[in-house]
């Protein structure tokens, strides 16, 4: 018996060690990655990225002002668009049609665009507006964050729904509480921590999407609010100016990488921290 | 309608005190009338041909071993069964009169008449004071000081202002689980239902809390038309004046608690209170 007993010891501490080793392996590229990005971007960070526009080739000093002005603007109307769409689909699927095959169906596609690798998001907007239109623009670009948005969004909002308790849904039901206000003023409230954290993930991963961008706000070296001409943004900034020759270039490819990895963080943190609040209410 | 009010135990069934004596030859005033009703989930037949009343201004409790479908009863008697799909009744159930199964039948007008409280507690995720609000302001278009008054006086019916008074506005979930069903309790009340259907609501609570309901199932009879379902017996005998034992889907025995508790026509109700089975 204690032959045994001290087997499965031994056993315990093997697949323990092997499973730290995992662990630090995967925490250990993750520091690297981190601290690359912090030791290369942190030699050449002064306020002029904020205030200053890309330089041309070749020239010293400049910033990533337009790049980023781009990314807020592209990103934000992206995640406009895209939520109320991903809001209102998850509701007919966690509400309306809860017990319809409808519902089934939609789940399943959905899930492929969840799943869809985003160049072919950025392909199918360069078709439906780029090519229409005749040139690239900020409206494209962000007409193609809004389509990675509502997958997630919607992803999110159904089942956050559908951990809303049936007894909470009988109980107002038992009120004689219509469907629109029992979905407003019971399962949006008691889901509401859940549905923002799905949206500040859709934020996370749509700033560091460059595939779609590509094919639909291509880049602007300029400074640009308009949304009907080529805009520019942090991720496209980054694929054409580390690929580059040139140090200038490439250190700021370097700080626009930390600005999105910083942003992603912070997002996800808040993320954490709602759905952390969520579980205690 | 007569009632005597005494303490008479069961010399059949010692221990289980029967608190409401009715007459049974008086004349009652049937509020809901069920008639040959038939309920089906899916293929399975949950309720067999059930026939029983719910009489004005008195409580009818429904007892029965798990699954013999004394919740699936009461979950038509509002409809909240049709929230969910695969599921079908055939028969009539008369609400004053009227057969509430058709399909044009309004549900959101019947259930704030049919008011109905839960086996686990639901306050929702709203403030106390808000969770009561609720209700009333689905229905009526009220003064905030008129609001105020409502709260509170359902607070009071369902004996939780003292306890809640100061915190109103405080979330509903911060309370316990004696006073979270109280709250619903309130919350069911204060939308003036005409009649209140209670799921084994005191199942998750302590007997303090329990006895603080039962107490309270007493007191809104006067103005109420009460069903409630309950695993336990003294329960039943201490505060319904009709009972109705379901055995395997079927109403196996309809009628005053007294009678139900001391000299029952059939036997598996008598094994059943007994104790020899359920």
């Amino acid at each position: 018996m204690i032959d045994l007993y001290s087997r499965r010891r031994h056993r315990n501490s093997l697949v323990m060690g092997l499973s730290i080793g995992a662990t630090l392996l995967g925490l250990g590229w993750l520091a690297l990655i981190l601290g690359a990005l912090i030791y290369e971007s942190f030699r050449g960070l002064s306020l002029d990225v904020f205030t200053q526009m890309t330089p041309p080739p070749g020239a010293s000093g400049g910033g990533l002002l337009n790049p980023i002005v781009g990314s807020l603007m592209m990103s934000a109307l992206g995640v406009v668009i895209g939520t109320p769409i991903g809001i209102l689909a998850g509701t007919y699927m966690a509400e309306y049609g809860r017990f319809s095959p409808v519902t089934g169906v939609v789940r399943f596609i959905n899930d492929i665009l969840l799943s869809a690798p985003s160049i072919i998001i950025g392909l199918f907007i360069y078709e439906i507006v780029v090519a229409p239109m005749g040139h690239f623009s900020g409206l494209a670009g962000a007409l193609s964050l809004a389509v990675l948005v509502v997958p997630i969004v919607v992803r999110t909002t159904e089942d956050m729904l559908n951990l809303v308790p049936k007894e909470l849904r009988e109980a107002s039901s038992a009120l004689g509480t219509p469907q629109a206000r029992m979905i407003w003023n019971i399962c949006y409230r008691a889901a509401r921590a859940g549905i923002l954290t799905g949206v500040l993930l859709a934020v996370a991963r749509i700033s560091g999407e460059t595939a779609p961008l590509l094919f639909t706000a291509l880049n602007n070296q300029f400074f640009s609010t308009n949304l009907n001409a080529p805009m520019s943004s942090l991720p496209t900034v980054i694929f054409q100016f580390a690929l580059s020759p040139y140090a200038d270039w490439q250190r700021l490819a370097w700080i626009g990488a930390m600005i999105i990895t910083f942003a992603v963080l912070a997002f996800s943190i808040i993320a954490r921290a709602l759905a952390a609040s969520r579980k205690q209410s | 309608m007569s009632m005597a009010h005494t303490e008479t135990t069961s010399p059949a069934m010692p221990g289980i005190a029967v608190s409401h004596v009715v007459d049974p030859k008086a004349e009652r005033d049937e509020r809901i009338a069920v008639r040959n009703l038939n309920f089906y989930y899916g293929t399975h037949r949950a309720l067999k041909n059930i026939n029983v009343s719910l009489y004005t201004g008195l409580v009818t409790a429904f007892i029965g071993p798990s699954g013999c479908g004394k919740s699936t009863l009461l979950r038509i008697l509002n409809r909240i069964y049709d929230l969910y799909p695969n599921q079908r009744v055939e028969g009539e159930v008369l609400f004053d009169g009227r057969n509430i199964l058709g399909p044009k039948e309004d549900l959101n007008l019947l259930r704030a008449r049919v008011g109905m409280v839960f086996q686990k507690p639901t306050p929702f995720p709203m403030t106390i004071y808000d969770n009561i609000a609720f209700g009333i302001r689905l229905y009526e278009n009220i003064s905030k000081s008129e609001l105020d008054g409502r709260v509170e006086s359902a607070l009071r019916r369902s004996a939780l202002w003292e306890e809640v008074k100061d915190k109103l506005h405080t979330s509903g979930l911060g309370l316990s689980g004696g006073q979270q069903q109280r709250l619903c309790i309130a919350r069911t009340v204060a939308v003036k239902p005409e009649v209140i259907l209670l799921d084994e609501p005191c199942s998750a609570l302590d007997p303090i809390s329990t006895a603080k309901i039962e107490e309270l199932i007493d007191e809104l009879k006067s103005d109420y038309t009460i069903a409630i379902v309950t695993h336990n017996m003294q329960q039943a005998a201490r505060v319904s004046d009709y009972t109705a034992f379901m055995y395997l889907g079927e109403m196996v025995e309809f009628g005053p608690t007294n009678k139900i508790f001391t000299t029952p026509d059939d036997r598996r109700t008598q094994d059943y209170i007994t104790g020899r089975f359920g």
